[in-house]
């Protein structure tokens, strides 16, 4: 564990320079620390533009991506998810009755943290939470209605504000716990979310391009061309896991939706863009 | 009874004896042509993922392009520990530990090594 807390603590020295506090660090402190890294390591490119994702190191496939953008993958998705999120339960509540404002514009908040449950819940869970307080079954994670009730949640929060408390009591640990993951070496091939989203974001993976943690939670859920469906961002955790071949967790495990929380607090102030296409 | 046996031992010890035989049997040329097989295998070094390296496909920018390696490093065993765990010279190295964490083979590693020593 000390092993674990001082590798985290290094990887934040060596890569956000003068953050030698990293581990009673404020989500706040850590998201100016963070913005300054990628400022003075991609001095031309403006903030608003992290969105984007590993779009902005690549103008090729940013073209292709504009291209794809004018014909969305996702546009039929949002329009079922419409129908979905507006079809009455069997007790006659919509979801609407769950939500803040009717759920309308409102999935830049998440994932937030639950007082009442004392945890972090991100958008897919809340759906879920919903049924089953009306009585229906949860939906599955992966290729179901829930990434097109996601996605059409999603496409009423377009050009609004990532948003959120600063996190404080248990919320912090959570967050903590989330950072923590992010900044720790796991696999057989040994490696941290760090290294390819922060040390080598703009480097070649073969072919790919890891991109900047800045900007990795605006855009959910995304289609993307390999999966030829919506996904959510815990599917690409999974993936990213299995590329350095490290324990896969189940979705919604609590450990990714903290590492989620992580994310979201760094990506506060950035405009929310979901859903979108990626490569 | 004891004549099978014997015959089994005889066997055994003459299997167990041929890797090695081979091993010194193989010229160093042969050596490199399999150590550039695992750099380039997806399953096990894939170290073009991450090096520039030669004229092999699909160069990756995580490293440093691998190049005049025998200049840089005139201690082959030095090249050597780097690929079986670069976090023993730098902690935060993205570099998997391919010996420590059994990625590849000891012998793999040997092999491997070869290669980039040669170029
Ligand atoms: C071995 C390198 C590597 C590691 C380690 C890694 N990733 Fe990734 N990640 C990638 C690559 C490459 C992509 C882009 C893939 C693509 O273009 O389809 C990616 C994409 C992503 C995306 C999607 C970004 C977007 O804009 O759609 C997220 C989110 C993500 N990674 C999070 C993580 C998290 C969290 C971890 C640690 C648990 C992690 N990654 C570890 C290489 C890595
Ligand atoms: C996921 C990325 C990655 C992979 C895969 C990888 N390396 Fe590296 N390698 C690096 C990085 C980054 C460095 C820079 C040194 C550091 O980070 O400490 C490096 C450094 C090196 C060095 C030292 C170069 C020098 O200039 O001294 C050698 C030699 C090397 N790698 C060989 C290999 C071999 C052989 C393989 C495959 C068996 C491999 N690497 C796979 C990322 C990688």
């Amino acid at each position: 564990m000390i092993r674990l807390l001082t590798i985290v603590s290094l990887l934040f020295l060596s890569t956000l320079g003068t953050w030698a506090q990293a581990k009673d660090s404020t989500p706040a402190e850590d998201r100016e620390a963070l913005r300054k890294y990628f400022q003075s390591k991609f001095p031309d490119i403006p903030l608003d533009a992290y969105k984007d994702g590993a779009y902005i190191f690549d103008p090729k496939a940013r073209a292709q991506f504009e291209e794809i953008e004018e014909f969305p993958p996702w546009e039929f998705d949002v329009e079922e998810g419409e129908a979905l999120f507006k079809a009455p339960f069997k007790n006659g509540k919509t979801y609407a009755d769950c939500f803040e404002n009717g759920g309308i514009g409102i999935a830049q908040k998440y994932p937030l943290w639950d007082e009442k449950r004392e945890e972090v819940v991100t958008l897919p869970l809340a759906i879920n939470l919903c049924r089953q307080a009306n009585g229906e079954e949860p939906l599955p994670y992966e290729k179901s209605d829930l990434l097109k009730i996601q996605a059409f949640m999603a496409y009423t929060s377009r050009g609004k504000r990532i948003e959120g408390p600063e996190p404080t009591g248990k919320a912090l640990e959570a967050y903590k716990k989330g950072r923590e993951y992010y900044y720790s070496k796991r696999g057989q091939l040994h490696m941290t979310c760090a290294n390819c989203h922060l040390q080598h974001a703009a480097s070649r993976l073969r072919y790919e391009l890891p991109g900047p943690l800045l900007g990795q939670t605006t855009h959910w859920p995304a289609y993307r061309s390999k999966w030829e469906e919506l996904g959510d961002i815990q599917r690409r955790y999974k993936e990213c896991n299995k590329q350095v071949r490290a324990k896969d967790l189940p979705y919604q495990a609590e450990e990714y939706r903290n590492l989620q929380y992580y994310m979201h607090q760094m990506d506060i102030g950035l405009e929310f863009n979901g859903p979108s296409s990626r490569k | 009874m004891k004549k099978k046996a014997l015959i089994l031992l005889t066997a055994m010890l003459a299997i167990a004896s041929m890797p090695a035989l081979a091993q010194n049997d193989m010229s160093s040329e042969k050596l490199r042509a399999l150590g550039k097989k695992v750099v380039l295998d997806r399953k096990k070094g894939n170290c073009v993922a991450c090096h520039v390296i030669e004229d092999l496909e699909a160069p990756g920018t995580f490293g440093p392009p691998l190049i005049a390696m025998s200049v840089r490093y005139p201690d082959k065993a030095k090249l050597r520990a780097q690929i079986w765990d670069a976090t023993k010279r730098n902690i935060l190295t993205s570099m998997p530990p391919f010996g420590k964490h059994m990625i590849l083979t000891e012998e793999e590693i040997d092999w491997v090594t070869e290669y980039i020593h040669s170029l």
